[in-house]
């Protein structure tokens, strides 16, 4: 019977390769937020990773066009939720150079150090996420809680702990609150004590270094074409940030060192931003200790409200009030493409005017949408244990993403 | 048409006769170019310097002729830190029946994701792109919501219909 059995010829010289089409997401834990990778493995190597985003689509581009323009800094709170105050600023100052209205040096020197703040609250949330994916929970705790101080000083100057709204067209919300200076320093003072703990931790930790060296690299060029920006580029030797580039609101003043690290992997992603919450928390205390004295709206009468004592007793400020209240600024036509750098990356909001008081259309360049386009060419070829640092390493914020 | 004071700038004389017109408002450059030699005009400036391409967005000037605007936002990108860095605008205009436009993803990779985002809210057709499909709405939506004649509350739950 056995001399029956001819082997195909076909099959026996060709080995089969079996794919095994994995699901990640869109619930998984690690993509932080809803984010669907659809994994094409061969074993444990990914083959292909094909993600699906657009699950967090809000229409926030779409919502802008209804809304006046100062009404609009609302809905850019929403769209990344650790990095608020990076994009009220940025909208903020295209908005001001479409109308082209300078606000006075105190404004931009609180907004230089809230979004320093906001940059380590980003960092922070990051580390403590990454690091509890890769398995160092105790991170977790001590991110959360130094995260805590500052958001009660986001709650101190705005009211609101994440959807700040603080940054207006022509100033501030607000002017600052009594007793900020304790609060903003008691914490700057603090913070480089905190870095040396989660440096100590995590620097010279055998099953960090293990799971982060030598992970997650591609080449670097490829990266930039794929729309990379942020710490993920600083971290592969290119020496670029926009506040020292393209320097906006005050940051010529300050001085802004940009950590560069080489070998474009997870571990030199992950020291790039613990460099950054050092850079980050000396430019706010020299924000801070140098904070100019000065008024906290631009000398603009038409585009920022009216001190409420003379709304109520000026008739031009109460037909201001009035004006911008229930019809909003007009803002010249033209368009304007401002770029800043957000915790993740370059953000940049362009807008177009075109004459009237609501935005004809923003679009947002996001840094987390750019940033996850190289995820394919990131997880080519490697093993689906490391997809998770790597994935991790990327610091997106899906609502950023899809807005 | 070019006006005179821009004549000399050099990074209109980088397209040449690619640049049909341009205009420097506020401190930022934007050149429109014919839809049809788009490519060519992004390879050229690739190769004079802007290595990055930030982002690719769109414009509906309805009930407007023509009636989109595809913007390129180009950054050149000094690699080592030392160098000027430098944004420039591209701008096509494109009518709106069969809107259509060669995709940049054969300069830039990156150009992808955008290209989607636009097909996706705006419908123009990207030719030449490898994977154009909707990227922020369900594969099966109707319609393009970012179009000015597409009503900010969609057209499934407009209030009148509602009892």
């Amino acid at each position: 019977m056995a001399d029956t059995i001819t082997p195909n010829p076909a099959e026996a010289t060709a080995p089969q390769k079996r794919l095994m089409t994995l699901n990640m997401g869109p619930q998984h834990p690690s993509t932080h937020g809803v984010l669907r990778i659809v994994l094409e493995l061969d074993g444990e190597t990914i083959v292909s990773a094909k993600p699906e985003l657009g699950f967090l689509h809000t229409g926030i581009e779409k919502e802008m066009e209804a809304k006046t323009w100062q009404q609009a800094v609302t809905l850019t709170d929403r769209v990344d939720y650790l990095a608020n105050l990076s994009n009220n600023l940025c909208y903020a100052l295209a908005v001001e150079k479409l109308l082209n209205i300078e606000v006075p040096e105190k404004v931009k020197w609180t907004r230089v150090m809230l979004c320093e703040l906001t940059r380590i609250n980003s960092h922070l949330v990051w580390l403590g996420t990454h690091a509890l994916d890769i398995g160092a929970m105790s991170m977790f705790f001590y991110c959360m809680r130094e995260r805590e101080e500052v958001l009660k000083i986001f709650e101190m100057f705005s009211g609101q702990r994440m959807m700040t709204s603080y940054i207006r067209i022509g100033g501030l919300a607000l002017d600052h609150p009594r007793g900020w200076e304790k609060r903003v320093k008691a914490f700057v003072d603090s913070f480089p004590s905190k870095v040396d703990q989660y440096q100590n931790l995590l620097d010279n930790n055998p099953i960090w270094k293990q799971r982060t060296i030598g992970v997650g690299q591609t080449d670097i060029a490829r990266l930039i074409d794929l729309g990379v920006t942020g710490p993920m580029v600083r971290a592969a030797g290119i020496p670029w940030d926009i506040r020292t580039s393209e320097p906006y609101s005050a940051y010529e003043k300050f001085d802004v060192k940009v950590p560069v690290y080489h070998n474009n992997d997870v571990y030199d992603r992950y020291r790039v931003r613990v460099d950054e919450l050092r850079e980050s928390c000396r430019i706010a205390k020299a924000a801070m200790e140098g904070m100019p004295e000065g008024d906290f709206q631009a000398d603009a009468p038409h585009v920022v409200l009216p001190d409420r004592e003379k709304m109520k007793t000026q008739m031009e400020s109460l037909i201001y009030h009035f004006k911008i209240v229930t019809e909003g600024f007009a803002v010249p036509a033209g368009e304007v493409y401002q770029a800043i750098e957000s915790p993740r990356g370059e953000i940049a909001y362009y807008c177009i005017s075109n004459g009237g008081t609501k935005p004809y259309r923003v679009h947002m360049r996001t840094p987390s949408f750019g940033n996850l386009q190289a995820l394919e060419a990131l997880f080519d070829r490697t093993l689906i244990a490391d997809s998770i640092a790597t994935l991790g390493s990327m610091d997106f914020v899906l609502g950023d993403t899809d807005r | 048409m070019i006006p005179e004071n821009l004549r000399d700038h050099k990074h209109i004389a980088m397209l040449g006769a690619l640049a049909k017109e341009a205009v420097l408002d506020r401190g930022e450059l934007t050149m429109f170019v014919d839809a049809g030699s788009i490519v060519e005009a992004c390879r050229s400036l690739r190769a004079q310097g802007f290595n990055r391409l930030s982002a690719v967005s769109a414009i509906d000037w309805f009930p407007q002729d023509p009636r989109f605007e595809v913007v390129y936002h180009l950054h050149a990108l000094p690699m080592t830190g030392a160098g000027a860095s430098e944004r420039v605008r591209l701008k096509c205009r494109i009518g709106g029946d069969n809107a259509e436009i060669a995709s940049v993803t054969g300069v830039w990779e990156g150009a992808g994701w955008y290209e989607r985002e636009i097909f996706d809210l705006f419908g123009i057709t990207f030719t030449g792109h490898p994977d154009l499909r909707r990227i922020m709405m369900p594969d099966d939506w109707q319609g393009y919501p970012l179009r000015k004649d597409y009503p900010i509350h969609g057209h499934k739950y407009g209030y009148a219909q509602e009892q």
